[in-house]
């Protein structure tokens, strides 16, 4: 008979503060257990997340999902998991080894994992036993084991049964012959935990009420509605994880939400590859579309050639990088900013690019209709750096806002704008002095809306050139561009206070490090200031910051620094004032981290 | 009336001749692609179409650099090697009523652009594709390119012996449903397909023998005038009739194949040689392959089918270009947004 087994007899008890670390085999319908346990959680008004972490592979390899639920809000990824469900007997051993003391295991009792760690809290359950009781049909067993441990944890932890419920009636939306068979599966494992097992651990969840007017969402299907709502035209594709959901969410959207009189408003194509999905923008940017495709870090690399002609050519299409751990095939499901000098300075030649950083579903989604604005607006190619940790995991999130502000479509004209210009207009002019040209659609109706697009050296009037001045003047007026971006991109976030040292971050560092500096200043009583980066080039805000600042930490997920470099780069006075606080295993930052990386540098 | 100058000749939307002119050819003097110019500022002439509706689009190269050459008054995109037609797609996109000119050369399209290539022959495009095939690369300076025949000699001898990519066949195979090989020499029979491509509602590819008069025109070129002189084996004598032509009802009798175009042109194709079926697609890739082995070089209307639903027909979008469409119908209500937020919450 299954039995706790605790090493030392437990009497503290810890309310809405855990970490649940699930492993299982991928493909084996494990995503739906665990999204109702995140979703029961979240219900009943506790702060949640939840991070999947899965291989490059569709069925049978070891996937782990982590769910932190924290009372004070801190939902970003811990070092150690409190409580460990093994359902995955390949690796059961080497989950249990890497849990740390004291850690609960949940387990199938014949992988008797109660030797190997007898310094750990011990539910041994007969899974295997327990769904052919509670699963009549052998073929739908494989499909519902899972939910037997979501039973035993909502029994052992206190989760309400209700929201239990509730959570499989939304994750299992429409499917009632899923919903009839998964609740009672549930139900039956809450049943044998109750019977079965004697609590021997401090993990309890109550219903608290920080949730209100939340919702859960994966980054990626932010994005996508920010694009909808941002109104995209034209998408195109290539599948690269962990950006391919993002297409296939906004292709799902868009045919629910875009249809006029039975007409599509969008076109969605796939496209051989990468070059190809990067040049279909160019042509549908230049052709008047709000052109979009989603990537990641090898895609961006095969796409460099078309960026740098949309950069020089003067094209708007936006870019959203999905980053993913790098070079070469790398991790392609774990995360990574590794990405940032590849997209600020990507393509050959002199290039620069306006880039948009969200940290948040919600600015994921307005940061998307910005980009689509502002690419249109400085006729530019302009990307949204994203990672696998936004995009592919599942975060809450204020509800979105309607957005009100009129599209910004930049400088274009039109036929009757050409007549009252007489049709004297050149498309590289600089006429009002900020950098940025007109431009006509590609079949206006006016004898001189035409004009010359190409990728060689040009006059303002977009005639053919090798004339150095004319190279030159063109690339200053680039420049000049590029200063204007300056004053409309997203500004920092910052918090001054007037502390010596300042802290610099960006992108889905957010949550990890919210909760570094309260612990600095709790244990360790070092204060810092914080700057939240959103947008490249940097505005003057980043530079003032620094600038009042001793000593500038920046904290970053790659190995050489990338945000740091450019920031140096484009501010090299005060390029010495800047220290690195990396973390690159693929996995997202840890408070943990970047506490004991600022506290050996602070005792320096 | 004897002493008055004659009214230059305007065609059916009231446009002369110079309003289908481009700038100053820039290539080597005799470059066949100059010959290609000059019969598509014909074509786009005869056909009256407006200048403003097509667009010109090319890759790299010598032939990439043509479409500066003719109508200016048409929108042009000069963009990258090999990479034109995913350029096309996205711009057929945006504006499924532009008509596409896409120039490219045999370097641009069956080497760096040959993935490219065979997808944009998939789908179908409103678009005619010009491959100005010279065999070698001309801007940096006489390499072979792909479709080099077997047993062809560079300039100074270097000699290919890789087999040739025969873009016609490849097209045909990709469901291309407008296929021609044409010789920039015979220049009656080019202005007539072309005006007929570009009547076309689907993708027309033109696979036009241009020879290189600076690197590929020598003794053991198959790519040179004389060669092509010597080894064109015009399939057949066609005729474009549009709409409009007064004898539209006659033309087309006897021993003519006529097939009519979506804009009520037609085109008429009369065998010359044999009586040589180019609706037949089997038929079309046998006459490839065997002239492949002959050395003859086979040039009319290889294959044409009836027109098709186009990549932008299947796509299910509005009538109006997507570029045309403002925010009231591109932003979903505040009652949408609800709707969704409310299913995530």
């Amino acid at each position: 008979m299954a039995t706790a087994q605790a090493a030392e007899p437990e009497t503290r008890t810890i309310v809405n503060d855990l970490v649940l670390h699930v492993a299982t085999a991928n493909g084996s319908g494990s995503q739906t257990s665990n999204m109702v346990l995140l979703r029961t959680l979240f219900q009943m008004g506790i702060p949640v997340s939840g991070k999947n972490l899965f291989p490059s592979n569709i069925q049978g390899l070891p996937t782990w999902f982590t769910i932190r639920a924290n009372g004070k809000g801190w939902i970003a990824r811990k070092q150690d998991a409190d409580i460990v469900v093994c359902m995955n007997p390949d690796t059961s051993d080497e989950d249990a080894a890497a849990a740390r003391k004291g850690a609960i295991l949940i387990y199938e009792e014949t992988l008797n994992l109660a030797d190997k760690r007898p310094d750990c809290v011990h539910y041994a359950v007969p899974f295997k036993k327990l769904i052919a009781e509670a699963c009549p049909d052998v073929r739908l067993r494989k499909l519902v084991i899972n939910m037997l441990y979501v039973g035993v944890c909502a029994q052992l932890f206190d989760f309400d049964m209700e929201e239990v419920r509730k959570a499989i009636s939304t994750q299992l939306a429409g499917k009632q012959k899923a919903i009839d068979l998964n609740v009672p599966a549930v139900e039956y494992g809450y049943k044998w935990a109750a019977e079965n097992l004697k609590k021997a651990d401090p993990y309890r969840v109550e219903r608290m009420d920080a949730n209100k007017g939340k919702i859960i969402i994966e980054g990626n299907a932010a994005t996508a509605l920010g694009l909808m709502f941002g109104g995209v035209t034209v998408v195109t594709w290539y599948p690269i994880t962990p950006s391919s959901s993002l297409c296939e969410y906004l292709e799902d959207y868009l045919n629910k939400y875009r249809i006029k009189d039975g007409k599509r408003t969008f076109a969605v194509v796939q496209a051989e590859d990468e070059i190809a999905a990067v040049g279909m923008l160019a042509g549908a940017g230049w052709a008047g579309a709000r052109a979009f495709t989603s990537t990641s870090g090898p895609g961006i690399s095969l796409m460099n050639e078309i960026i740098g002609l949309g950069y020089f050519a003067e094209i708007p299409f936006v870019i959203c990088n999905v980053a993913r751990t790098g070079p070469s095939t790398g991790l392609p499901t774990r995360t990574m900013q590794g990405d940032v000098l590849s997209l600020f300075y990507a393509s050959h030649g002199d290039t620069k690019h306006i880039v948009v950083i969200p940290n948040t579903p919600k600015e994921a989604f307005e940061m998307a209709g910005e980009a689509l604005d502002l690419a249109e607006e400085f006729q530019t190619p302009v990307f949204i750096l994203s990672d696998l940790d936004l995009g592919m995991n599942f975060w809450m999130s204020e509800r979105f806002e309607y957005p009100t502000k009129p599209f910004k479509r930049g400088k274009v004209l039109d036929k009757e704008a050409l007549d009252k210009l007489n049709g004297q207009w050149g498309r590289y002019r600089d006429v009002d002095g900020d950098g940025i040209p007109y431009r006509t659609y590609p079949g206006t109706p006016h004898p001189k809306a035409a004009y010359f697009t190409r990728g060689t050296g040009h006059t303002p009037d977009a005639t053919y050139s090798e004339k150095p001045e004319d190279w030159k003047n063109n690339m200053d007026r680039l420049a000049r561009k590029f200063e204007t971006a300056k004053t409309r991109v997203p500004k920092p976030e910052i918090v001054n206070n007037g502390h010596a040292a300042g802290l610099i971050y960006f992108g889905t560092t957010t949550e990890a490090i919210r909760e570094a500096l309260a612990e600095l200043d709790d244990r360790h009583g070092l204060k810092l200031d914080q700057c939240r980066l959103r947008a490249f080039p940097f505005t003057q805000e980043v530079e003032d910051f620094i600038h009042r600042h001793e000593r500038v930490y920046v904290v970053e997920l790659n190995r050489d620094g990338q945000m740091r470099m450019a920031l140096g780069a484009e501010l090299p006075r005060l390029a010495g004032k800047l220290r690195s606080v990396l973390h690159y295993d693929g996995m997202p930052l840890t408070a943990e981290n970047v506490v004991s990386q600022i506290v050996e540098f602070e005792r320096k | 009336m004897a002493g008055t100058a004659e009214a230059p000749t305007t065609n059916r939307i009231g446009l002369q001749k110079k309003d289908y002119a481009g700038s100053k050819s820039t290539l080597c003097i005799g470059c066949g692609h100059d010959l290609i110019t000059a019969r598509l500022i014909d074509a786009a002439f005869d056909n009256s179409i407006k200048p403003e509706e097509i667009v010109k689009l090319s890759g790299i190269g010598c032939s990439s650099k043509t479409p500066a050459y003719f109508v200016s008054r048409s929108f042009s995109f000069n963009s990258v090697h090999g990479r034109m037609p995913s350029v096309a797609t996205g711009t057929a996109l945006a504006n499924r009523n532009l008509k596409i000119i896409g120039v490219s050369g045999d370097g641009d399209t069956a080497n760096i652009g040959m993935g490219q290539f065979v997808h944009v022959m998939r789908r179908n495009l409103n678009m005619v594709y010009i491959v100005e095939n010279n065999g070698v690369y001309g801007l940096t300076k006489g390499q072979f390119s792909a479709t080099a025949d077997k047993g062809s000699k560079l300039k100074h001898g270097q000699v290919n012996h890789m087999h040739a990519i025969d873009l016609c066949a490849l097209a045909v195979e990709l469901g291309c449903r407008f296929v021609a090989r044409l010789f920039a020499g015979n220049t009656k029979m080019m202005r007539q397909v072309l005006q007929a491509a570009l009547a076309y509602k689907g993708t027309a590819l033109l696979d036009i023998i241009s020879p290189c008069v600076t690197f590929n025109n020598h003794e053991g070129s198959t790519k040179s005038f004389p060669w092509m002189k010597s080894n064109e084996l015009a399939l057949q004598d066609i005729g474009f009739v549009p709409a409009y032509d007064p004898h539209y009802e006659e033309m087309g009798h006897g021993e003519e194949r006529v097939v009519k175009l979506g804009d009520g042109s037609k085109i008429t194709i009369k065998a010359l040689d044999k009586d040589y079926d180019p609706s037949n697609r089997a038929g079309a890739l046998q006459l490839l392959a065997e002239h492949h082995e002959s050395g003859k070089v086979p040039t009319g209307v290889i294959y044409l089918a009836e027109e098709a639903p186009r990549f932008t027909d299947h796509l299910g979008m509005v009538d109006v270009p997507l570029s045309s469409l403002k925010e009231d119908t591109l932003r979903p209500s505040k009652a949408v947004l609800d709707e969704v937020m409310d299913s995530l919450a």
